[in-house]
């Protein structure tokens, strides 16, 4: 089902995924936010490649995939959480051959279960991008939450293969978690070198995480002058009853 | 198209023609100096020519719908740019709604509701619908900066439109038509901004608004308003209807104006600390640093010309 070997599914396959760049991703990032993107030419045109990036919105992984040349979006897959996607049959369709999304079980390896990274080994084997949103989750807008440790697993059985950081600033206000109607907002992009893999995993998710914020010194102002409001405001507007909207 | 337009439309390419060549033969005599920003800037403006020829070479309302787009892409550059509270983002879905809503009055020619709707009901409801959303800090500062982007960005460039859906008038080399005042407004308010910019480079000495935007020159403003008030009074006769002292006014509301609206949005970008407001336009920054000018020179020659002539 995910990477089907014949042929003709194939095709179909990337038909169906540059239709829905054509006619959702497109529209809705290049008309509805607007970006404003550093360094695009950093971005790992063939693959295998790994891209980590911050993860605030549902809209996070159409921008990044409107990144890549239009030829190319069919060779990069999203890494998704299996628990929100693969809950419905139907949608979990539609996420697979529309977005080409690879759904990862959350929480790891637990005993007797098969890796849930097998997939994305297939990915990388077979040269494709993955998306991996480090942070597992939306969290607060405009925040970053803790880094999972999967990207470093993934990358032990692929050591050559670079991973690339990008950090997006603006679908916090754009479309954060628990509304539900995006307000157009542009939206900032700065893509990284290349993050060197190191041994030991404590450290490396440390340099990624260095390097997300250097990334974000790139194009978001300092984090507390942000909104240039008082912390307990924030919270306030995080509030579950703003979400009825 | 209107057969002035065509001949207009042919001046247009004709500067833009010795514009390019000029820039080529400067980049080949001085190989070392850097003339990618020119550059950039030229073929930018040969884009935004074809737009603009595009607009008004069919039926008003393809004018019409492009005016509201670059209205809502300066809208949204403005917001993007000023911080807003997270709790008013159902508030500015509903400030996003207004700027349709006011293109249709353009549309339906409702001239009493086009000149109302922003500036009463809107001003009016915009923070009833923040009062519901209930957060009282920072009320003000966002009320205001929502309604001074809707004003600037929406209220005054819907004139531009408005414009098309003024009667035909009869004028000193034939019938004046809308797209004819739109030519006018656009290529002088444009000019204007160029030839304060190249006078500033030539003769420029005193800066008129260090603070504000230290590039600016009193030469360089001088030298605009003496452009571009010539250029109105010869364009006036095939283009208005209007009389050569009322061209002359044109050309110095026009110049004055423009350069107020540039140095007001520069001040408000040195505000938030950007230099450009996007990257929309390679070489001039974005929507909001070409439209500038705009924002002033459209409701004020559209009144100019509305009190004087229809």
């Amino acid at each position: 089902m995910s990477t089907p070997t014949n042929p003709f599914l194939k095709a179909g396959q990337a038909v169906l995924r540059w239709l829905f760049m054509l006619f959702v991703a497109y529209p809705l990032v290049l008309l509805g936010l607007g970006l404003r993107v550093r360094h695009r030419e950093r971005l790992p045109a063939n693959g295998p490649a790994i891209v980590v990036a911050n993860h605030n919105s549902h809209l996070d992984f159409m921008v990044l995939l409107s990144l890549f040349p239009f030829l190319s979006v069919p060779r990069v897959r999203p890494a998704a959480a299996a628990d929100y996607f693969c809950k419905v049959k139907w949608f979990e369709w539609l996420a697979r051959n529309f977005v080409g999304i690879i759904p990862i079980e959350r929480g790891g390896a637990r005993k007797g279960e098969a890796d849930p990274l097998e997939e994305c080994y297939r990915a990388l084997e077979a040269g494709q991008v993955l998306l991996i949103f480090p942070e597992g989750t939306r969290g607060q807008p405009e925040q970053l939450s803790d880094l999972k440790p999967g990207v470093w697993h993934l990358a032990q059985r692929f050591p050559e293969v670079p991973i690339v950081p990008v950090f997006m600033h603006g679908l916090g206000r754009a479309l954060p978690r628990g509304r539900s109607i995006p307000v157009p907002f542009q939206v900032k992009v700065a893509v990284g070198r290349p993050v060197p893999l190191l041994p030991d995993k404590a450290t490396f998710l440390a340099s990624l995480r260095s390097n997300f914020e250097h990334l974000r010194g790139k194009i978001a102002p300092p984090a507390g002058e942000e909104e240039d409001l008082p912390d307990e405001l924030n919270e306030v507007s995080q509030q579950p009853k703003e979400q009825s909207y | 198209m209107h057969g002035v337009l065509a001949y207009a439309f042919g001046g247009i390419l004709v500067v833009l023609v010795v514009a390019s060549a000029v820039t080529a033969l400067l980049i080949r005599r001085y190989p070392a100096r850097n003339y990618t920003s020119v550059r950039l800037r030229i073929q930018t403006w040969w884009w935004l020519a074809g737009l603009l020829f595009l607009a008004l070479s069919f039926d008003p309302i393809v004018a019409l719908g492009l005016t509201a787009f670059v209205s809502y892409l300066g809208f949204k550059e403005f917001v993007s740019l000023v911080p807003t509270r997270p709790v008013d983002s159902p508030t500015l879905l509903l400030v996003y709604l207004a700027i349709p809503v006011q293109y249709l009055w353009v549309h339906m020619a409702w001239y009493g509701m086009f000149i109302i709707f922003i500036p009463v009901y809107v001003f009016l409801l915009l923070p009833l619908r923040m009062v519901i959303a209930g957060e009282t800090k920072g009320f003000l500062r966002a009320a205001g900066t929502l309604h001074w982007g809707l004003m600037t960005t929406v209220f005054s460039i819907s004139h531009l439109a408005y414009l098309l859906a003024l009667p035909v008038h009869a004028g000193t080399h034939g019938p004046i038509r809308g797209e004819m005042l739109v030519f006018y407004l656009l290529v002088l308010t444009q000019l204007n901004d160029v030839a304060q910019f190249l006078w500033g480079k030539l003769l420029g000495r005193r800066a008129i608004a260090p603070r504000v935007s230290p590039n600016k020159t009193l030469e360089g403003l001088v030298g605009g308003v003496l452009t571009t008030t010539l250029l109105a009074w010869l364009l006036a006769p095939w283009l208005t209807p209007f009389s050569p002292l009322d061209a002359v006014l044109a050309g110095i509301l026009i110049s004055l104006f423009g350069f107020t609206g540039d140095v007001v949005i520069s001040a408000i970008k040195r505000d938030i600390g950007v230099k450009d407001s996007g990257r929309l336009l390679p070489g001039h920054g974005g929507a909001l640093d070409r439209l500038d000018s705009l924002t002033y020179t459209a409701p004020l020659f559209f009144h100019f010309i509305y009190y004087f002539y229809y």
